[in-house]
């Protein structure tokens, strides 16, 4: 299998990344449970791409694409953007967040309880992030 | 896309939230919990039926009003979350940070009791 979906950063294209994900591991009878959870890890990955790498121009755009490598799942968004590495982002506690009233940093703690692995290469000025799930 | 109604009902008032919270819409939700804190309501019920899903954005709405809610003794509880929703509360352990219930009615009781 090999899946291929791009959109402009616009965080209303949101959806439309979460449409795409959903039906594709709809397609490969993921569990709904499973699925749910990689569309939000998802969703994570690329508001957070959107929002601190592109400022939300919807001209910027993200491409994503979906293989499968025996029981894995690979997902790959790839862009042009400055890199933004959530392995170098240490999470704040939730304690910290309540107290602070803060209503960031919890979607990189999801993304991180979700996937099994995350990893970052840059080929030719694109930024490529891996997400990896059993499923 | 998300579409918020604000019921009152024995003294309470009633969010009701429909379709999904994400980036993009969960200012929404932070608007109209704002309105409700604003207004002085002491118990706030976030009817969750028909919310289809969350991401961080709004789990991160209602723990901004946590430490409030505290200060100001306001009682938020959260009543009819489908499973794939309190999914989501319960990776981050979030569920246990909310008051949740099931039913409108348990959550209404909850609110009573911690008002006392």
């Amino acid at each position: 299998m090999n899946y291929q979906y791009k959109i402009g950063c616009s965080l209303s294209n949101l959806k439309g990344i979460r449409d795409f994900i959903r039906n594709t591991l709809n397609e490969n009878q993921v569990p709904e449970l499973q699925i749910s959870s990689v569309v939000l890890a998802l969703d994570e990955m690329c508001s957070n791409l959107m929002i601190h790498a592109h400022h939300c121009n919807p001209d910027h755009i993200l491409e994503l694409h979906i293989n499968q490598e025996q029981h894995s799942y690979i997902f790959e968004i790839i862009d042009e953007g400055n890199l933004f590495n959530i392995n170098e982002f240490i999470e704040p506690g939730m304690e910290r967040l309540v107290q602070e009233k803060k209503k960031g940093g919890l979607g990189i703690r999801l993304v991180k309880s979700i996937m099994d692995k995350i990893e970052y290469t840059s080929e030719g000025g694109r930024n490529i992030c891996r997400l990896t799930k059993e499923l | 896309m998300v579409h918020i109604k604000r019921i009152q009902e024995n003294g309470a008032d009633i969010i009701a939230v429909v379709g999904e919270i994400d980036a993009s819409s969960s200012i929404e939700l932070d608007l109209s919990i704002a309105k409700s804190v604003g207004e002085g309501f002491k118990k706030i019920l976030v009817d969750c039926h028909g919310l289809e899903y969350i991401s961080s954005a709004g789990l991160g709405v209602f723990m901004s009003y946590i430490e409030e809610c505290r200060d100001k003794k306001i009682q938020m509880v959260l009543f009819g979350l489908k499973g794939k929703v309190i999914n989501t509360f319960e990776i981050l352990g979030l569920a246990d940070l909310l008051h949740i219930r099931e039913n409108k009615n348990e959550a209404m009781k909850l609110a009573d009791e911690l008002s006392v």
